[in-house]
């Protein structure tokens, strides 16, 4: 609008060509732009489910069809059958459901702990926990599956549930962040009527926390439903297998057969995209919230 | 009397305070005992032992460490993750950034272009890497296929040990929705009356992105370097599942032979515990120092708003 300051000295024939000049700049250019780069984002996506739904004669065709002639349900059958698809996503449903729970019980109590209660030596520990965030994975690795090793808990579940019934730094901290956003007035008058921590916490700030609360459910399900690396540090025998380390199994030595593996990836992926529909608000909220200020 | 009674009284109340303080960080006070603070020890013993697991572990003294800087592996390992921290990261930060900007122009169906990239965020890293591996196939590949088609090289990805990490970085553009959302968010909260002002004097798009955008959404970005950088050093899943194609851990040429994937090789498939145990100190090392540089540099690029 500060253009009509500068209005009273332009003939209208210029004025108009700098109106079409800024509506390109600030409309028709990042428009096209965004549109050319959503189509290169989703289209991995449209091929991943284009391939699974072709016969390998059309995979393998050149040049490239897009569409399949016939769509066929077959490389899904293949996918189910050329490993056990539904006793890897009853053991990935295991270990999630499980880990959420843990983290549930623990994260918030601790982030409230580090952001109600005033007590001695709590900003140490609290910047001790923000320190650990740094501390790669690596450096305790090796330590923690000898004492599973030694506990004879290796090929079992608990190493990778266990861990989250202590918390986590990062969910610790961004609950934190968000208890301390809760008006302290809200707490003060149950306080003078004498409850105590454990209601508060419990009858008055979790059910204010919910949108947080929802948020670490929903990223302890996505850490876990993708993890590899734990899976693949503690369980060998292969009926205890997660998703992520079967899908795998899926290349071979001298092919991979595409069409079932993006079948198989297909079906890993889609339940946590509608998830992702469902609860999409609290999850860009969630991430946004850690913009830590 | 009073007055003693007061501070006995008070005292009573703090350690009442410091109790239920502590009764609810206790688990994650436990959890820092268990899985952080005992092995972090024991590890450092371990990378001063000879340790196969099977037998008790073998004091060596420092010979693991000089053993390491012998190591040509290690050097290669590290000159792997290197690249993709300098290649991967700061092109993935740049253009997450111009994403933000374009998304920031208030176009009609923002949250709709926001959704679609940030989607490939949510699949998991192994799919991703199935799928990027399918679509980096050298002759029915999309990639190569786009290539071809604007008259461009159609390198062999995977199978070339020079492109096999340009692979992995094409691959991590797709995945930089996270870093875009963020982006946003702080280029949401610049306040608008910093532009009106530069606009009266008549600043230029890129005097007002230099001087306002960039310091103003500065936080953000130190909080990605770091992360970004701590991650990349970490980098696993998507090289062992690249490196699946050629059937050899590290890839053609160990040019996927990253470092933590050097390190889980030296501790899970060659049970050397002990050198796996220096690695990892090594690489603590490394993260905690460039961690330090960035955070001591940061007081000259990293800008907080006056309000909090």
């Amino acid at each position: 609008m500060e253009m009509e300051h500068a209005a009273e000295f332009v003939t209208g024939a210029r004025r108009r060509r700098l109106k079409v000049g800024r509506v390109i700049r600030t409309t028709v250019l990042p428009h096209t732009l965004l549109c050319l780069l959503g189509v290169a984002f989703l289209a991995p996506f449209a091929w991943m489910f284009l391939t699974s739904i072709k016969s390998v004669d059309e995979i393998f065709k050149l040049p490239v069809v897009w569409l399949p002639t016939r769509i066929q349900w077959q490389n899904y059958i293949d996918a189910v059958q050329t490993i056990p698809f539904q006793r890897y996503t009853v053991n990935t449903l295991l270990i999630c459901v499980l880990s959420i729970g843990g983290q549930l019980l623990a994260s918030p109590l601790v982030a409230y702990g580090l952001a109600r209660i005033p007590f001695k030596g709590r900003d140490v520990i609290f910047y001790i926990m923000m320190g650990t965030m740094i501390l790669p994975y690596q450096v305790t690795m090796i330590p923690v599956y000898v004492m599973y090793n030694k506990l004879n808990l290796v090929d079992s579940y608990v190493p990778l549930i266990l861990p989250n019934f202590f918390g986590s730094a990062f969910y610790i901290f961004l609950l934190r962040q968000f208890f301390r956003n809760i008006p302290l007035e809200l707490t003060e008058s149950a306080k003078i009527d004498g409850a105590g921590e454990f209601r508060i916490y419990s009858t008055i700030i979790l059910p204010l926390a919910k949108p947080a609360i929802y948020s670490v459910a929903l990223f302890t399900f996505l850490s876990e439903w993708g993890d590899f690396l734990g899976p693949l540090l503690y369980l060998n025998d292969p009926v205890k297998w997660t998703l992520s380390i079967g899908l795998k199994a899926f290349i071979g030595e001298y092919k991979v057969d595409w069409g079932p593996l993006m079948a198989a990836s297909t079906i890993f992926t889609v339940p946590i995209i509608v998830l992702y529909f469902f609860v999409q608000r609290q999850f860009i909220q969630g991430i946004t919230m850690t913009g830590f200020k | 009397m009073a007055a003693a009674g007061h501070s006995a009284g008070v005292r009573r109340r703090q350690r009442k305070v410091l109790i239920t303080g502590l009764l609810f960080t206790s688990p994650w006070i436990v959890g820092f005992l268990i899985f952080q603070v005992y092995p972090i020890i024991l590890s450092l013993y371990y990378s001063l032992s000879e340790y196969n697991l099977f037998k008790p572990p073998v004091w060596v003294g420092t010979q693991n460490y000089t053993q390491l800087f012998q190591d040509e592996k290690f050097y290669l390992s590290l000159y792997n993750t290197v690249y993709m921290s300098l290649f991967g990261l700061f092109p993935h930060l740049a253009f997450a950034l111009v994403m933000a900007l374009l998304l920031n122009t208030n176009v009609r169906g923002q949250s709709l272009y926001r959704t679609i990239y940030f989607l490939p965020t949510l699949v998991p890293a192994v799919a991703s890497s199935l799928l990027w591996m399918w679509l980096l196939n050298p002759q029915y590949g999309l990639v190569n296929q786009a290539l071809g088609a604007l008259g461009l090289v159609q390198p062999n990805w995977l199978a070339n040990p020079d492109w096999t990490k340009p692979a992995l970085i094409l691959m991590g553009f797709w995945g930089t929705g996270t870093m875009t959302v963020m982006y946003l968010a702080a280029l949401q909260d610049v306040p608008k009356i910093y532009y009106e002002a530069a606009d009266i004097d008549g600043a230029s798009l890129w005097y007002k992105f230099r001087h306002i955008t960039l310091p103003a959404i500065s936080p953000v970005t130190l909080y990605l370097v770091i992360i970004g950088l701590i991650g990349s050093f970490q980098y696993f899943t998507q090289g062992m599942v690249f490196a699946e194609a050629s059937q050899s851990v590290g890839g053609p040429e160990n040019s996927m032979l990253f470092y933590a994937i050097y390190l889980y090789q030296t501790a899970f498939s060659f049970l050397d515990m002990g050198y796996a145990s220096s690695m990892a100190w090594v690489l603590f090392a490394v993260v905690m120092l460039l961690s330090a540089i960035i955070f001591k540099t940061s007081a000259k690029w990293v800008f907080y708003g006056g309000d909090k």
